[in-house]
């Protein structure tokens, strides 16, 4: 599952992890103004997130990326995507405690009408109807309520076993998965069956951006730095932070006449 | 010395066209808004040329031989390369710098336009224009196969004398930048030795 979102054409999918969220009290902060992008992107964790980094590439060789090999040639493309489907359907509770908690109510509606159709006439989520009728949901989690909410996106962390990712989201991460609404209410062989599905589409999405994946973690002359840059600016683009504000721009017409 | 010479004469170079620019007949805002639309019609062109070898059905050899011819094209190859080269361009030869540009132009044609296999079967559409600092940006779509539609901006400018592309932002993703970071960590693992760095590239 380590780097299972990240691709060339869906980096954006970038660990929008699919399980979360529950009945906090919803403290009406929204209307934080989204917190100012550090000038140069620090990244005092370097020399342990590269390790991490070293310890996750092994295990994409190992395990992930050869697991994702076996479950692609196993299963036929339309049971794959009847997997993601099912992926994306069981996280669109915690989207919509999400986007509640982002005072997003347009997001929250268009979320729960999805849930409802994909879960009816897209039986249980294996279909996906509603992106055919135009609605293709607002994915989220706790990462983005805490960015809504002014937190700043801290520094560069990579996580054993998903990724890359910030303080702020690695604390979303964890409560995008304990407090995930499905947690409360799905019976035990229920939330056991979730989590497979979780696993499979993560490896479905190892398989079917494999070429992307690869060449950023194997064809890379650092891997680690790519991954960086992809992964923040990426993060930073879904979040709303525009590229004017990207410290890292330079023009290179300025590079060469200006100075 | 020489460096010193050849960056003054860039300098020179750069002044005059702005004060070319400057005092060109015509108000500045009305050129301004015409050269939204220039930069909006150039990247209709490049679009359109994708599309047509994305969608050609050739071969994966061929189409990256004429992504590369495209990428020349239309993209300031020669800026691109000096900034993604960085401060290690300042104490090049320029021998050095236009093998290393043309070293680049290949290396680049044929990574990415790999990554262009995931555009066959699908279009990008052009959208909106604007003005952005010294340079243009104009908006398009990547609608790709069994994926939801994806936002890419290139960054155009005229400062080169012609209207050409110098950047390429998926999704939020700095296409220079990442060139930066790559070759960065390519020219560090060879020491700092630009030839062998042009030679990698070559080979790669």
């Amino acid at each position: 599952m380590a780097f299972s979102d990240l691709s060339f054409s869906a980096v954006r999918r970038c660990l929008t992890p699919l399980i979360s969220a529950a009945g906090l009290t919803c403290v009406a902060v929204a209307g934080c103004s989204a917190p100012p992008l550090p000038a140069v992107t620090p990244d005092p964790y370097e020399a342990r997130n590269r390790s991490v980094h070293g310890f996750n590439k092994t295990l994409d060789q190992t395990v992930v990326r050869p697991s994702a090999f076996g479950y692609g040639g196993v299963a036929p493309g339309p049971l794959r995507s009847g997997i993601q489907n099912i992926s994306l359907n069981l996280g669109l509770p915690s989207d919509i405690v999400n986007s509640l908690l982002q005072a997003r109510p347009g997001a929250a509606l268009e979320n729960t009408v999805r849930l409802a159709v994909n879960t009816t006439i897209g039986i249980g989520g294996v279909f996906d109807p509603a992106t055919a009728m135009g609605i293709e949901g607002e994915p989220t989690g706790y990462g983005e309520t805490l960015h809504v909410w002014g937190m700043a996106e801290g520094n560069y962390v990579e996580v054993p076993l998903i990724g890359p990712s910030t303080d702020r989201d690695a604390l979303g991460l964890v409560m995008d998965i304990f407090l995930d609404p499905l947690r409360f209410t799905l019976p035990t062989v229920e939330a056991n069956v979730s989590t497979g599905v979780q696993i499979l589409a993560g490896l479905g999405r190892r398989y079917r951006y494999s070429d992307t994946i690869d060449s950023i973690l194997y064809d890379s002359a650092d891997s680690y730095a790519q991954l960086k840059l992809l992964y923040l600016q990426n993060r930073r683009f879904q979040l709303g932070q525009t590229v004017e504000n990207d410290a890292d721009f330079v023009d290179p017409y300025e590079d060469i006449y200006g100075q | 010395m020489a460096n010193d010479l050849s960056r003054r004469r860039v300098l020179g170079l750069g002044l005059a066209a702005g004060a070319a620019i400057c005092l060109a007949p015509g108000l500045p805002r009305a050129v301004w808004a015409l050269d939204v639309g220039q930069a909006r019609g150039l990247i209709d062109d490049v679009v359109n040329e994708i599309n047509r070898v994305i969608n050609s059905g050739e071969s994966e050899a061929a189409m990256l031989t004429q992504f590369e011819a495209l990428f020349v094209r239309y993209a300031d190859v020669p800026v691109i390369a000096r900034s993604v080269l960085g401060p290690a361009g300042r104490q090049a030869s320029p021998e050095q710098i236009s093998g290393f540009t043309t070293a680049f132009q290949g290396y680049i044609s044929r990574r990415y336009g790999r990554r262009f296999r995931e555009f066959i079967g699908g279009r990008i559409e052009v959208g909106d224009a604007r003005a952005v600092k010294s340079y243009y940006e104009v908006i398009t779509t990547a609608f790709l196969q069994g994926e939801s539609p994806f936002e890419v901006r290139f960054h155009v400018s005229d400062k080169s004398g012609r209207l050409l592309f110098f950047n390429i932002i998926i999704e939020g993703v700095n296409m220079l930048a990442s060139a930066r970071t790559e070759i960065g960590a390519m020219l560090d693992r060879q020491g700092g030795n630009l030839d062998a760095l042009i030679a990698e590239l070559q080979r790669t």
